[in-house]
Parts: C-alpha cells; structure tokens; sequence
C-alpha cells in the first residue's frame, strides 16, 4: 500500500493558506498607496482642484495640528458618544418592539400597514421636528440615530422570529413549555445571526442619523465640522472628519464582528 | 376504562379555501406497559392522532384520558418524539437532553444524572459537549430519544422515529429502544410506515383507512413474538404469517 504523508500535506495546505493571505493583504496595501500617491500628486500638479479636493498630506497634518492643540477631541467625543447610544438604543428598542410583536400577534397583524408605511419614509426628513420638539440638544441628535434604524431593526428582528422553524417550537410545547421559554430558547437564539446583520447594518444607519443631527443642530461633533467646513470652504477640514469617521464606523463594524463571533459560536 | 383511552376522536382541519376531515371516530385503549403500533396510508392522520394525545392539538370531537383524567395542553406525562429529530443546533448534547427537565422545573442533581446515564445506555459515550451537528443521523435519533424520556413521561409516542435511518442502525436501534421500554414499564404509542417493525416491537397493531382515517382493524401480536427482542423476532416463522396478513389488507386499503 501506498504510504500518505497526510501530515506533511496538511503542512503544504496551511502554508498554501498562509501565502495566500499575505498576497491579499499586499495587494490591499498596494491599491491604498497608490490611491493616496496619485490623490497627492494630482493635487498638487492641479490636475483636481486643490482647493475642493484637498490632499492626503494637507489632511495629515490638519489632523496632527488639531489632535495635539485638543481642538478635536470635544467632537469626536461627542459624536462617538452620541453614535454609540444611537447605536445601542435602536438595535435595543427594535429587538424589544419585535418581541412584543411576537408576543401579540393581534397587535402586530393590527400595526403592520403602519410599521411599512412608516419604515419607507426618510426618517432624517423628520430632523426638522424633533429639534424643534426636543430642542437643538444632544438628546435630539441621538433621537435621529434611533429614529433612523428602530423601525427597520424592529421589522427585521420580527419577521427572523416569525420564520423560526415552527417544529422547534413543537419540541418545545411537547414539555409544555410557556410563551416565554419559548421565546428563550428557540425564537432568540435561532434569530441571533439575523439579529447580527442588523447590528452590522444599523452601525452604518445610526452614523447617518447622527451626522445629519449635528447638521442641522450645528454645535459640535464631526458633522458639525462637515457643515463648518462647508460654509468655510475648508474642504480640508470637511475631509479630515470623513476620514476620521470612516476609521471610527469600521472600527464599530468590526466590533460587531467581535460580537457576532462569540454569540453564534455554533450555528 | 384502560390506563390511555383515545375516546370518539375527530379531527378538522380548516383553513380559508377548505375543510379536511383527518380522523373519523377514532376509539381504542391502551393497558399499562402495552406497545402500540400504528399503521396506515400517508396521509390518513397519524401524526394527527398522535398530537392529539400529546395534547399539542384539542380534537374537534372526543376526548383523550390518562388514568381516567382528561389530557389537556398541560399534560406532563406523555412524551412526544416527533418525526425528525429537531435537536437545538446552538445547544451542546447535554443541554439537548435536559432541556424537557428544565423547562419542567425539574432539572436537579438527581435527574440530570439520570439524563445523562441513559445517554451512555443508548450507546452514546462522550458526547456531551458535542454539538448536534456533529453527530451522524442515528445518534441525533436517539439523543431526541433520551431528551423525551429524560422527564420520564408515562406514556410514550413516537412518529416514525426509525424512518430517516439506514436499515442497520435501524433494527439496531429497534432493539435499544425496546429494551429501555419494557425495562421502564413504558405504555407506548408507534407510528411507523413498516409493517415489519410494527409487528416486531408492538403488542398491538392498529390498520387505519386512508383519509378520513379510521381503525379498520385490529391486530393482536401472537405471545411467542411480543417477548422476543424485535430483531429475533423478525426471524420467526409466525412474523411472516402475520406480516402476509398485514400486507394484503393494507394493499386492499389503499386500493379502494
Ligand atoms: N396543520 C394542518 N392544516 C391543514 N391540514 C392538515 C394539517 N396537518 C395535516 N393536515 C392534513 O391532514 C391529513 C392528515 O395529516 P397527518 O400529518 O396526520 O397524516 P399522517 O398519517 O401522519 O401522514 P404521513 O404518514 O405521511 O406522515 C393530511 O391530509 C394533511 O394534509
Ligand atoms: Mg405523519
């Protein structure tokens, strides 16, 4: 018979794997050079408009000045507090909303049209009102990042629980089980990995309600800057807290990451 | 009055297009420790019968008692195997099996150690941490298995819990389960699709028509079968008789 190195296969797989990786990540590097490269010299060649498009070095050394003169640290604060609360309570109150939903399936036949309805208008149009009702506080502010992702969290989470298959709630009921340990164990953890990509979406949604809040409150935070910088026509400052909030929403996305790995271990 | 009475049950299912009558008059009783099979074409409503013992379904009509007390939602003698084996894939084998017990309230020392011996009496060593999917399709059968006694239900039904099996593990596990019924005194209720098997693991048979299903016949298994573990008595010479007899009827059943 023929004598397998499987261990030494299995050796060649991993390095394979391994090499493959590193070649990813290069090439990721490479395009992020390049693009910064030519982004630079097309600025300063004005081959862009310098002015509208700034430069990653312009932008870099913004960012230095105001970082170490403490200029920044109040917006970032705050918009990070504001989107993180925005976050939390939207994915929080949707989950619940869903649950009593689930709950009440009269309620929820009797709300449906007004879920819908109210899930296709553009929730920042209501911007507007509630700072006029709450004030042009923080407290309005957060209210648009929880306004913008409650309802579609709330459908979502609710229609995952619906689908859950009806024959683990059958196993359930055989031990005649309440509505509540139902909901504990089949209903919630089989909606886990949808409950996920909702996070992962509402990260993104609440970011937009709390920038287009500080928009329109324009006090403070990384959209006030934006809109600062608008009418300044600082389009470097503009860009500056664009950069810093795409490093911020992707460290939140990968967060959720963290999150989704360790609760659905074994789905 | 037996131990289990299925008394004038019928069963309608509605829906918004229609009406379907799944059982007709259905009457019979089961004894203590008895062995029950029932057989009959697809769809003639077996499954339906046995959610209606279970009390996961009222009847349109009659009533189910246990021990002369009518079996209601909240019944918590009777176990129920359902057809597949819908084990909780987000929960280790170990908390599949106690689940019944700790939805009851009563998972403790005691009874989880009861829970997890039976594991190892099915044959099923070292499986706790596991998850059910990485178990092969025999053993998940008889995790649900041990998960439905773990409470130690009284009475016991099972819907075609041996179908999805290879023949092997099949006739094997027929013998296991027999051996843990009988041992416990168990009263249980088989629907299975098989003749063979319901000859060579019940005390009775009942041969339902086809939809509306009704009991058509009655079989008794002869003594010299009903003490011999299901694969020996396969190999008896009085199996085959029965099993002729079985087979003509219900090929006549499905013919009309
Ligand atoms: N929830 C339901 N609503 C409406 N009709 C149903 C429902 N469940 C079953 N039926 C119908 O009732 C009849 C009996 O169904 P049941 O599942 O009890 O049959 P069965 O004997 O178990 O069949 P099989 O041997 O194929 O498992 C079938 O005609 C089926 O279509
Ligand atoms: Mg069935």
């Amino acid at each position: 018979m023929k004598k397998i190195d499987i261990e030494g296969l299995h050796q060649q797989f991993k390095k394979e794997l391994i090499k493959e990786k590193r070649k990813i990540s290069i090439i990721q590097l490479f395009i992020l050079v390049i693009f910064l490269f030519l982004w630079e010299v097309a600025s300063q060649q004005y081959w862009i408009d310098p002015l509208i498009f700034s430069s990653p070095r312009k932008i870099w050394d913004l960012l230095i000045t105001n970082f170490f003169d403490g200029t920044l640290w109040p917006h970032l604060y705050t918009t990070l507090f504001e989107t993180i609360l925005g976050f939390i309570i939207g994915t929080l109150f949707g989950t619940i909303l869903a649950t009593i939903l689930w709950w009440f399936p009269f309620t929820a036949k009797v709300l449906d049209p007004y879920l819908v309805v109210l899930n296709s208008m553009p929730k920042v149009a209501l911007g507007p009102i509630l700072i006029v009702a709450i004030g042009p506080t923080m407290t309005s502010i957060i209210a648009m990042g929880v306004i913008i992702s409650i309802i579609i969290t709330t459908i979502v989470v609710y229609t995952a629980f619906r689908e859950v298959d009806p024959n683990f709630l059958k196993v359930l009921q055989t031990f005649r089980a309440t509505r509540w340990q139902m909901f504990k164990e089949a209903i919630l953890p089989s909606s886990f990995p949808v409950i996920i990509s909702t996070l992962k979406v509402n990260v993104g949604l609440s970011w937009v309600g709390v920038i287009v809040g500080e928009f329109l409150v324009s006090k403070q935070g990384l959209g006030y800057l934006i809109i600062y910088g608008f009418q300044v026509f600082n389009f470097t400052l503009v860009l500056m807290a664009l950069v810093i909030i795409a490093i911020f929403a992707t460290v939140m996305y990968k967060g959720v990451e963290l999150i989704e790995k360790q609760l659905i271990k074994n789905n | 009055m037996g131990f289990l009475d299925v008394i004038d049950v019928s069963h309608i299912y509605f829906s918004k297009e229609s009406t379907t009558t799944a059982l007709l008059d259905v009457s019979f009783t089961v004894d203590k420790g008895e062995f029950i099979s029932l057989l009959g074409p697809s769809g003639c409503g077996k499954t339906t019968l046995l959610s209606i013992i279970s009390g996961l379904i009222e009847p349109t009509f009659g009533t189910i008692t246990l021990e002369n007390e009518r079996v209601g939602t909240n019944n918590r003698h009777i176990g129920y195997m359902l057809q597949q084996d819908y084990l909780f894939p987000w929960k280790t084998i170990e908390e599949n099996i106690l689940l019944g017990l700790k939805l009851m309230s009563r998972l403790d020392q005691q009874t989880r150690k009861t829970a997890l011996a039976l594991l190892e009496k099915m044959g099923l060593y070292n499986v706790e941490d596991k998850y059910p999917k990485e178990l092969s399709g025999g053993m998940r059968q008889r995790v649900a298995l041990v998960r439905t006694l773990a409470t130690e239900p009284k009475v016991l039904l099972l819907d075609e819990p041996f179908s999805a099996l290879d023949f092997q593990t099949k006739l094997k596990l027929e013998d296991l389960v027999f051996n843990t019924l009988k041992q416990f005194n168990k009263t249980a209720i088989l629907v299975t699709h098989d003749i063979g098997e319901a000859i060579a693991m019940s005390d009775r048979i009942y041969l339902f028509s086809k939809r509306p299903g009704t009991i058509v016949r009655e079989f008794t298994v002869p003594d010299e079968l009903r003490h011999l573990e299901p694969f020996q008595a396969r190999n008896h010479p009085t199996y085959n008789d029965l099993f002729q007899i079985i087979w003509e009827e219900l090929n006549e059943l499905e013919k009309n």
